[in-house]
């Protein structure tokens, strides 16, 4: 289970299932950047529940939630969503037994005022989406920007974040 | 629209919301008359009866935990008791004790879920859970709170919340020490009140009238209320085996859903549910349960299907007392699972899905493998009951303007928190208005 933090300066979240292709790259991400051990970066992944974000992000200044898309943008392309006082969600939600997404939980939150300081959604676009397949290396590629503009975001030590240098 | 108008329209809804599914909804109204009902399922069919044919009878759970991502224990429990029996197999003690456990986690989880986020928005006016939680904060959190009790007695029986990987044919791949037990023991003591107050603010809610005359259909213990275990019962007169199942009730195909409708032979619709459980096994609650829906007013028998909704909150409460006895008496067994050889065997078993009773069948052969699979789920089986509730409601609220109608209609689907993917996400209402 995750539990929350007494404190957290920053946390990434990766959310996905690494058994469908492009859908496991947001659990890729946070997989890369736990190699870092980078000081003052928690970094979680989410592969059942995304109610479980609530708890994940409790008690957390700055949070990244990467997630894999389906838009039919270029595959690999990486979009970024500051959701802090935004809506990613349009009109009413399809909450269902089965079906709640991040953008739920994320609404869900905002309702129950427990959303973090700063809430960022990094969407990376997939292309692969089947049973078994590997994580396409288009997609990885956009990856590895994502998380370039995530580490230049981040707020460590007390420093400020610094410049965000390709922000879409 | 006038009086006129509204006795003779079509009610359509699309897509239904808050269910899981693809399904829609048609009813014609002629000359003030229904006379045409339709719960369409467009849900592509899944096929996984087929899938587990050729596969190894030990990998049934896992495979059939993938039809639900909410209610995956029950099909691990339905396919580890049948296949059991078809091998001569009795799982018994501590090993049946946490699978009860399991079940237990898996009914708190599923029920929080839907009677806060999906099925109490209707009766407080609000189009989704979201937007009821920007008002009704402390109801939202309580029902949260109920998931992740649930949830995490799902993560340390079954390895992990959803799908969980740690059941088998035959007992457990490993078992919990008492010590890791205790923990739980604290979160499902607030849990239980916070089921307490859930019961207290369903119960308040204003339901509209609906009286039935549904056959309920249920497992019956002699002294538990059921999960895993149990005969056949009906409130009109049925008492069989779950290895009778196939006797007495009948899959049909009708060209509007890919979900099959299932009747009783003989008799027709029937219910499943938390409704039929209750009706038939209230004298199996535990005192502090059955004391809880007394305190709402709701007795032993519950006709109306809108109360539905504190029959789950009743459940949820069981469910956490139920946990509290079963850790307290717990004791590590010795064996995760009882040893167990393949032969050529047909093995049967119902349990009790949070949405009611999940009947599985199979056939093996001598080296183990899966020969034949039938799996009914429990919204196959009320199916037409939900028609005919459809039915029953138009036809008693005939004047109802037509978006109170559709969202009315949507309601009475909702209140037996259909599973379309086990047998639809949500709907379309068409309602029919025509001349006769």
């Amino acid at each position: 289970m995750i539990g929350p933090f007494d404190y957290q300066k920053n946390l990434v979240v990766g959310v996905g299932n690494a058994d469908r292709g492009d859908d496991g790259i947001g659990l890729w991400v946070a997989a890369r950047l736990r190699e870092r051990n980078l000081p003052g970066l928690a970094v979680r992944e989410l592969r059942g529940d995304p109610l479980r974000l609530l708890d994940a992000w409790a008690n957390v200044d700055q949070v990244f939630v990467v997630d894999a898309s389906f838009s039919g943008r270029m595959p690999g392309s990486v979009q970024r969503f500051d959701v802090t006082h935004k809506s990613l969600v349009a009109g009413n939600s399809r909450f269902s037994s089965h079906g709640a997404g991040v953008g739920n939980a994320v609404e869900l939150g905002r309702a129950l005022n427990r959303l973090p300081s700063r809430l960022v959604i990094i969407a990376i676009e997939g292309k692969d989406f089947r049973c078994g397949a590997a994580i396409s290396p288009g997609v990885k590629k956009g990856a590895r920007r994502a998380m370039e503009l995530i580490l230049r975001k981040l707020t460590i030590s007390g420093q400020e974040p610094q410049a965000c240098m390709n922000g879409r | 629209m006038g009086n006129s108008d509204r006795r003779s329209r079509t009610v359509k809804v699309g897509y239904l919301a808050r269910v899981e599914g693809e399904g829609g909804l048609y009813v014609k109204v002629q000359g003030g008359e229904v006379v045409d009902v339709r719960l369409d399922i467009f849900e592509p069919p899944r096929f996984f009866e087929a899938f587990l044919r050729g596969r190894d009878f030990r990998e049934a759970p896992d495979i059939t935990a993938r039809i639900c991502g909410i209610c995956p224990v029950a099909y691990q429990m339905s396919a580890v008791h049948a296949l059991e029996r078809a091998l001569g197999v009795n799982v018994d003690g501590q090993l049946r004790n946490l699978r009860r456990l399991l079940y237990c986690g898996e009914w708190i989880e599923s029920h929080a879920l839907h009677v806060t986020l999906l099925h109490a928005p209707d009766f407080l006016g609000y189009a989704d859970g979201i937007q009821m939680a920007r008002e009704h904060r402390d109801a939202v959190e309580r029902g949260l709170q109920l998931k992740k009790a649930g949830n995490e007695i799902m993560t340390l029986i079954g390895g992990r919340e959803v799908h969980p990987i740690n059941v088998r044919v035959g007992g457990f791949y490993r078992v919990p020490t008492r010590d890791e037990l205790r923990p739980l023991e604290e979160r499902l003591k607030v849990a239980r009140d916070t089921a307490l107050e859930m019961v207290r603010w369903t119960a308040a809610f204003t339901f509209p009238e609906l009286e039935t005359d549904y056959e309920f259909v249920a497992l019956r213990h002699p002294n538990e209320y059921p999960f895993n275990d149990g005969r056949i019962v009906s409130s009109k007169g049925l008492n069989v085996t779950a290895a009778e199942f196939e006797e007495y009730f009948e899959e049909q195909h009708v060209a509007h859903s890919n979900a099959l409708h299932a009747i009783l032979k003989g008799h027709g619709a029937y219910l499943v549910g938390p409704l039929a459980r209750y009706n038939l096994n209230f004298d199996r609650l535990s005192p502090l349960a059955q004391e809880a829906a007394r305190s709402t007013g709701l007795g032993a028998t519950c006709l109306n299907p809108f109360r539905s909704v504190i029959v789950r909150a009743v459940e949820i409460l069981y469910a956490c007392d139920e946990a509290l006895r079963l850790i307290a008496a717990y004791e590590a067994p010795d064996f995760p699972a009882v040893e167990l050889s393949p032969r050529a065997a047909a093995g049967a078993a119902c349990t009790e899905a949070p949405r009611g009773m999940l009947y599985h069948g199979y056939r093996i052969a001598a080296d183990g493998s899966i020969l034949s699979a039938k799996i009914v789920p429990p919204t196959s089986q009320n199916q037409k009951t939900m028609e005919a509730d459809l039915r029953a409601f138009v036809q008693s609220h005939i004047d109802l303007p037509k978006r109170e109608m559709r969202l009315s209609c949507e309601q009475v689907v909702r209140n037996h928190d259909p599973c379309i993917s086990c047998a639809t996400h949500f709907l379309r209402l068409d309602l029919d208005r025509s001349e006769a």
